[in-house]
């Protein structure tokens, strides 16, 4: 079976910005990929690429087996999408805001009743069918649009940011439909996220940072491939602590998230060496499992949240720069 | 659910009868959100309602000794409707930017379906709106003196009809570039009041001077105002002196042009505007 989505060498450039600096993967059907990177990593770039709503500056990408350039219409006969802001008749009912998505991408007339009620009960909206969606909550819309994305049996559901904004209930229930959604439908679902904690549910993922792609793999895979645990410890001198590790362990430790933080094999059993030998008093330690967190910051050499604050640190300059 | 539940969808290829459905569906779309939006309808009857009866009692009985056996309302009904027709397509076309505002344009956008169906829908369902409008104007003709003839209901109901189409289709072009309500409020205020102004709705267009004569000719809405104008008139009795005061008809050159001319001027420009919007779209992606 070919692949549901192919990219090579995709680029965008807006102006003199590079967006999107020629990413290539590939996404196998049935599976559920996820796009993980801090926000302005080149995402929701990428996924518009994919969703024919940006024309690509250079390279190629194929979804469903159709080019995103040439063959604009047959990859949107087979994409269903969901984005980051509601795309929503607020006027019209959550009924009326299916049936037009239906006679819009030609839906069989036949089959709409069915296949509207069906997805409609998914989201558990069946008995709010009637009810204007200005009156829905965030929660409801996002599972509305869910909804509407898959009326017309997509073979490749697109999610930007499906879950951001949302309550940790709604979120939930949001991977409770995906997850059912692999197991009732011949799908695959491309998916991106700046939850770490989300990412673990996709069979693999890719990490994007600057618009690149750092590292492509099942989640398990690259937790095991940082083969270190992460130990963070407060001390009374950060400073004295890194100059402490470095010479005494030769452990290269970074503050972040305000703790000195290090990567150490077997981080249980070193422990009580740390205690022993760092020759400084230490206030906490905790010891934990890599994380996709550690993943994110072995491949990228910066935890998400500080790629984030740095990322918008940067735009504030610019702002200010352009003042 | 089991799995054999699945309703399971496969979209047929395009063609022409996925083509109409989409043009239905945005259509019925416009017709919805008329049907559920009472303010917007009544505030669009405000103003023609209050020229008509207002300005318009008030002028008339200014002007009463010089167009004996008409009442200025009369004239002025034609226009107001026109008026109607358009301020109402226009804020159908409005509609667009404000959909793009709250995204769900971008719903339009990536569906597998022509840009021109979409426009076409757009342009159809403003005009099938702007016309419901019209008929409340229409409505009124027997308080201002236009008998409530059949043919000439059909008539005006058609020439609304087609300048609901063209102005809509103005608007649509209008709105495929503009990114806030505001300044497409501000664009159509600035397009629509000497429109209306020169289109001959509100003052005859006869023995004015020749600057505004060449501006009221080369106005595209002198052109849709006239043929409703002329076919009040034809159902009235009034004095041959008069009737040239109030409906010289549009003359290129001392030439009359004949009233199927200028509804085909209509007609050309509401499917040049069409077209444009449509390339307009196209290029917005």
């Amino acid at each position: 079976m070919s692949a549901a989505v192919e990219v090579r060498g995709l680029r965008k450039s807006y102006g003199k910005v590079e967006a999107v600096k020629g990413v290539g993967f590939e996404v196998l059907p049935g599976e559920v990929f996820g796009f993980l990177g801090p926000n302005g990593a080149g995402k929701t770039t990428t996924i518009s690429m994919l969703c024919t709503l940006v024309n690509p500056t250079g390279g190629t990408a194929t979804v469903a087996g159709h080019d995103v350039v040439t063959e604009r219409d047959e990859v949107r006969r087979n994409i269903g999408l969901v984005f980051q802001d509601p795309t929503l008749d607020g006027y019209l009912t959550a009924e009326q805001n299916l049936r037009f998505h239906a006679e819009l991408y030609g839906v069989p007339k036949h089959l709409v009743a069915d296949r509207l009620r069906q997805v409609m009960e998914m989201v558990a909206l069946w008995d709010r069918k009637d009810s204007k969606v200005m009156t829905f909550s965030g929660g409801m819309k996002r599972r509305l649009e869910i909804a509407r994305g898959l009326l017309h049996s997509p073979r490749v559901l697109f999610l930007d940011e499906p879950t951001v904004g949302l309550d940790p209930q709604t979120r939930a229930a949001i991977w409770g439909y995906i997850n059912q959604l692999r197991q009732t439908e011949d799908i695959t679902i491309f998916m991106t996220t700046h939850y770490m904690d989300e990412a673990e549910y996709c069979d693999r993922i890719a990490i994007i940072d600057h618009g690149e792609i750092v590292v492509v793999d099942s989640p398990e895979a690259l937790k095991a491939s940082v083969g270190k645990d992460r130990v963070q410890i407060q001390t009374g001198d950060d400073q004295a602590a890194i100059k402490a590790l470095r010479e005494r362990f030769g452990l290269d430790a970074q503050i972040r998230e305000g703790q000195v933080t290090f990567g150490v094999p077997g981080g249980e059993e070193f422990v009580p060496r740390l205690f022993a030998e760092l020759g400084l008093p230490i206030r906490s330690v905790s010891v934990s499992r890599p994380s996709l967190d550690d993943v994110f910051m072995e491949y990228t050499g910066s935890t998400i949240r500080d790629a984030e604050s740095e990322g918008s640190k940067n735009q504030w300059m610019k702002v200010m720069a352009r003042r | 659910m089991t799995m054999t539940d699945v309703v399971r969808v496969t979209l047929p290829r395009g063609g022409a009868a996925h083509d109409v459905r989409a043009i239905k569906i945005v259509l019925h779309r416009e017709l919805l959100r008329f049907v559920n939006d009472r303010t917007r309808m009544l505030s669009s009857l405000v103003q023609p309602v209050l020229w008509l009866f207002v300005l318009g009692t008030g002028i008339g009985s200014l002007v009463r000794d010089s167009i004996p056996g008409i009442d200025f309302r009369t004239f002025m009904f034609p226009g107001m409707i026109a008026m109607t027709v358009i301020t109402t397509g226009m804020f159908s076309a409005a509609s667009i930017v404000w959909d793009r505002e709250f995204g769900f344009l971008r719903e339009m956008l990536v569906a597998p379906v022509s840009r021109g169906s979409i426009v076409l829908g757009k342009c159809l369902g403003g005009a099938f709106v702007a016309t419901a409008q019209g008929v409340i104007i229409l409505a009124l003709a027997g308080v201002v003196g236009v008998p409530y003839a059949p043919g000439l209901l059909l008539t005006l109901l058609g020439e609304m009809f087609l300048a609901a189409f063209t102005i809509t289709a103005f608007g649509t072009l209008l709105a495929a570039r503009m990114k806030s309500m505001q300044s497409f409020f501000g664009v159509m205020q600035m397009a629509i009041m000497p429109m209306v102004f020169l289109s001959g709705a509100m003052f005859p267009l006869a023995n004015l001077p020749s600057w505004l004569h060449v501006l009221t000719t080369v106005n595209p809405l002198t052109y849709a105002v006239d043929p409703m104008r002329h076919a009040v008139f034809a159902h009235l009795n009034v004095p041959p002196q008069v009737d040239a005061a109030l409906n010289p008809g549009i003359v290129w050159f001392g030439w009359r042009l004949p009233i199927g001319l200028e509804l085909g001027v209509v007609t050309a420009l509401a499917l040049i505007l069409l077209g444009v919007a449509i390339s307009q779209f196209k290029r917005a992606e």
